[in-house]
């Protein structure tokens, strides 16, 4: 056994802080959506789901609350945006973006992977820091964050940033997306949970403390 | 720099990252505990017209970054097809019938006595049409053609020398319903002071005979049956700013 660094100090400050500031983003948001939700999947005319069932928002205390839902929405958004700053120019900075953006193997890479998860290929996977599931899935949700707040200036300035609102196709169009994105976090928390907690404590507690247990490899055993 | 935790090997290792963890658990938790004990503080402590008062200093600070980078540009304007009627959603302050022949609108200044004006008042100005998105604070928006005269112009004409304001508080007749404006989004050139909704006169309901269409803001400022008109130094009340809303409420 020895230790290996994998998660550095500031990519774990800035996963951890995200953690309370996209609660506090949703949550608002919920509040904001239910004065006017108007969203839902449609399948040739007929509504296969309404965001949201009846009884949603009274289960979790969020109707009646727009201008609460505003004031923490348009709060917490500088905390989400200067955490997306940091966390995206630190790993610029660090150089830890060449193991979190996608390259020419992650496509077949991400394929091994949702298929040996699927139990349907047998053999382990390539060695290295991120798999190419974990390297479309990060830099895709960093891309989601990007979307949510230009999506979400759309909405807020659709005057003052008329040509940004006209870039998302318009100010109903822009809360679309902006509501796509948040339905997109919340299945991004759900197979991410599912997959540390596979993964086990040795990659989760990487996060917590920075470092992992290797098991030695003969070189270091003789080292 | 190397890291010389990574050269521990077998037990040591082992040893190292359970104190690790203990640290992390230990620190994780306290800024959790701080974290959530500060939210809660400040969630349920005292409100400022009803939301948390550090709320309304994020409120405000974000306004005050609005109005400094506040600029003139227009709001996109819609093809006529596309153009409906909005829905009434709220009728604070509203009569349900009106009378344009008899209408009169209290005027306030700083420099001058209070005056009355009635409707044939504003037939001078030169009047201005535009089919704008009108977008309201619950989410929904509607495309509207719009008649009237520009607020510029009004202000101009009625109010006091440029400079001489640096708000403007409209209300209703009966002052049910009232807003505050700052002068750079009164003086935009597509607020205006309207009478006519796709082409016809502005119905009661919506308004009628006279009442404010902004863009630079969300509908709860697009007063309605404008009774009152009054151009101060001092921030205005606003109806939906004491119910836990953003005063500024710019678009």
């Amino acid at each position: 056994m020895r230790l290996e660094a994998k998660h550095p100090r500031w990519v774990r400050y800035s996963h951890w802080l995200n953690v309370p500031v996209l609660f506090v983003m949703i949550w608002s948001g919920l509040m904001i959506y239910w004065a006017h939700d108007a969203h839902e999947i449609r399948i040739a005319g007929r509504v296969l789901f309404h965001f949201f069932p009846p009884g949603f928002y009274d289960a979790l205390g969020l109707g009646f609350q727009l201008a609460q839902g505003m004031a923490w929405h348009f709060a917490f958004m500088w905390l989400f945006v200067l955490n997306g700053l940091f966390y995206v120019s630190y790993t610029f900075w660090s150089g830890e973006w060449r193991h979190l953006v996608p390259n020419r193997h992650t496509p077949y890479e991400a394929l091994q992977v949702v298929l040996h998860d699927l139990k349907i290929r047998k053999a382990p996977l390539p060695p290295g820091k991120f798999n190419g599931a974990q390297r479309v899935a990060y830099t895709g949700v960093v891309l989601m964050g990007a979307g949510s707040v230009v999506t979400g200036l759309a909405i807020y300035k659709p005057t003052q940033l008329a040509w940004l609102t006209a870039l998302c196709g318009g100010y109903q169009c822009a809360r679309t997306i902006h509501f796509a994105l948040t339905i997109g976090y919340v299945a991004f928390f759900v197979i991410h949970i599912a997959q540390v907690i596979r993964a086990g404590w040795n990659n989760a507690r990487a996060m917590l403390t920075g470092y992992e247990l290797a098991v030695e490899t003969p070189e270091t055993t003789h080292a | 720099m190397p890291d010389p935790r990574t050269h521990l090997v077998g037990p040591a290792a082992e040893a190292e990252i359970r104190r690790l963890t203990r640290r992390s658990l230990l620190v994780g938790g306290v800024a959790t505990a701080v974290g959530a004990g500060a939210l809660a503080a400040l969630r349920y402590g005292p409100d400022e017209a009803g939301i948390p008062w550090f709320l309304r200093r994020v409120l405000e600070g974000n306004e005050r970054l609005a109005r400094a980078t506040f600029s003139n540009r227009l709001a996109p304007e819609f093809p006529r097809a596309r153009a409906a009627i909005p829905r009434v959603n709220g009728r604070y302050g509203m009569a349900e019938t009106t009378d344009s022949a008899s209408w009169t609108i209290t005027l306030v200044r700083p420099d001058r006595h209070d005056a009355v004006l009635t409707l044939p008042a504003l037939y001078g100005l030169p009047r201005s049409e535009m089919i704008t998105e009108l977008k309201c604070v619950e989410g929904w928006s509607e495309v509207v053609a719009w008649g009237g005269v520009r607020f510029s112009d009004f202000a101009a004409k009625f109010g006091p020398a440029p400079g001489q304001f640096d708000y403007v508080a409209l209300a209703t007749p009966d002052g049910g319903y009232y807003v505050g404006l700052d002068a750079a989004s009164a003086l935009h050139p597509q607020t205006l002071l309207c009478d006519t909704l796709n082409g016809e006169p502005l119905p009661a309901e919506h308004g009628g005979p006279l009442r404010l269409v902004i863009p630079v803001k969300y509908g709860v400022k697009n007063i309605k049956q404008i009774g009152r008109i009054e151009f101060t130094r001092k921030r205005p009340a606003d109806y939906w700013a004491e119910r836990g809303y953003d005063w500024y409420l710019g678009l």
